[in-house]
């Protein structure tokens, strides 16, 4: 009885492993993950050459995860907003990680190459990664850029703690009043659940591959 | 003559800013009338590309059972309407209205317009008095055309 339940168990949760893969494999509807969540594990080149994912830190308490890119006008608006936050939050365990998930046909200016000049001229001092199979775009379900996803460790792994805008004001960030991400790595770090766990902003839209 | 010939030229070019709630008042007065509301932006490639979709719904609007009213919603900045987005307007000679989204908070607005809408765009509202569908998708002429007659026929008056 015990090993028939265990084997319908089973059978469901490959269905619904299989179906979550398919929906992940639709570009145009990531389904993506939810607060909450498992986060799922990555490795991606980053602009120096090595290869880093979020077991790459192996001290850090937690990760703030940005897709974003070089070309979207809105990412270039929160660039300084998303050093200030690494500068802020890397020291006490929550470093920035970037995801530039754009198809540098699409998109040429999301190009790794450019990536790499992108950073070295704004001297972004967090790994800056290219998401060139848009594998990890499509499991997080990126929608948009930028898009920040933060990330709690656990016994196991990480979870899904916080997904949406980094603050609520784009276009200045001397206008912003709302902080979303740094309120949420501070509930973070004083153990307790992020007030608002997500949130919508205006971006541009993720360039997938076409055909 | 010159003077108002001036101000006419100005006025067609300037782009009003309008608040969500304002846009919404025109769809309760607007009847029999469906809205194809584009969001869009001068910064936002993928719009522009689009804009002459919409142009040229606004040309061809009186081919449809229904009167279509176009309204390009600018999500430019404040700072950018006179340096962007009305001289855009002015070169590109747009046939159909365009104003400019005076909201902030995006967290809070994005929902009162669709709660599925992720806030990427371009994004497009088709409204009429009993149906608001948002897609959060780029159209082409033959994709609008078709998504819009659809929306008619599942839409009663």
């Amino acid at each position: 009885m015990t090993t028939r339940i265990g084997r319908l168990f089973a059978v469901a949760m490959l269905a619904l492993l299989t179906c979550g893969t398919m929906l992940a494999q639709n570009p145009m509807a990531p389904e993506g993950v939810k607060v909450g969540d498992n986060a799922p594990d990555f490795v991606l080149k980053n602009i120096d050459g090595t290869v880093v994912g979020p077991r790459t830190y192996s001290a850090a308490k937690g990760l703030i995860l940005v897709f974003t890119c070089n070309h979207c006008p809105y990412s270039v608006k929160y660039e300084d907003r998303i050093i200030a936050l690494h500068k802020e939050f890397a020291a006490k365990g929550f470093p920035v990680i970037a995801v530039n998930p754009n198809d540098s046909i699409v998109s040429p200016e999301d190009s790794y190459s450019k990536m790499q000049k992108r950073a070295a001229d704004k001297a972004f001092p967090f790994a800056y990664l290219y998401d060139e199979t848009q594998v990890v775009a499509q499991r997080y379900g990126a929608r948009r850029t930028p898009h920040v996803f933060v990330l709690l460790r656990t016994r196991i792994g990480w979870t899904v703690e916080y997904i949406g805008a980094i603050d609520d004001n784009a276009d200045n960030a001397a206008d912003a009043t709302q902080f979303f991400v740094a309120d949420a790595v501070n509930a973070l770090l004083k153990g307790t659940k992020p007030a608002q766990a997500t949130t919508k902003a205006i971006g541009c839209t993720i360039k997938w591959k076409k055909g | 003559m010159i003077v108002s010939f001036v101000l006419a030229a100005l006025l067609a070019t300037s782009v009003p800013d309008v608040t969500l709630a304002d846009v919404e008042r025109r769809f309760a007065h607007g009847s029999d009338t469906v809205f194809v509301v584009n969001f869009w932006a001068t910064w936002c490639r993928p719009c522009v590309t689009e804009l002459p979709v919409f142009d040229h719904l606004a040309r061809t609007s009186g081919s449809y059972s229904r009167p279509i009213k176009v309204v390009l919603v600018s999500l430019d900045a404040a700072s950018d309407r006179s340096t962007k987005l009305e001289p855009f307007i002015r070169k590109r000679g747009m046939s159909c209205e365009v104003v400019r989204l005076n909201e902030s908070k995006p967290h809070l607005w994005i929902d009162r317009v669709d709660s599925t809408w992720q806030g990427s765009i371009p994004a497009t509202w088709i409204v009429s008095r009993n149906q608001r569908v948002l897609y959060e998708r780029e159209f082409t002429q033959q994709e609008l055309h078709d998504t819009l007659t659809q929306f008619l026929k599942s839409s009663p008056r």
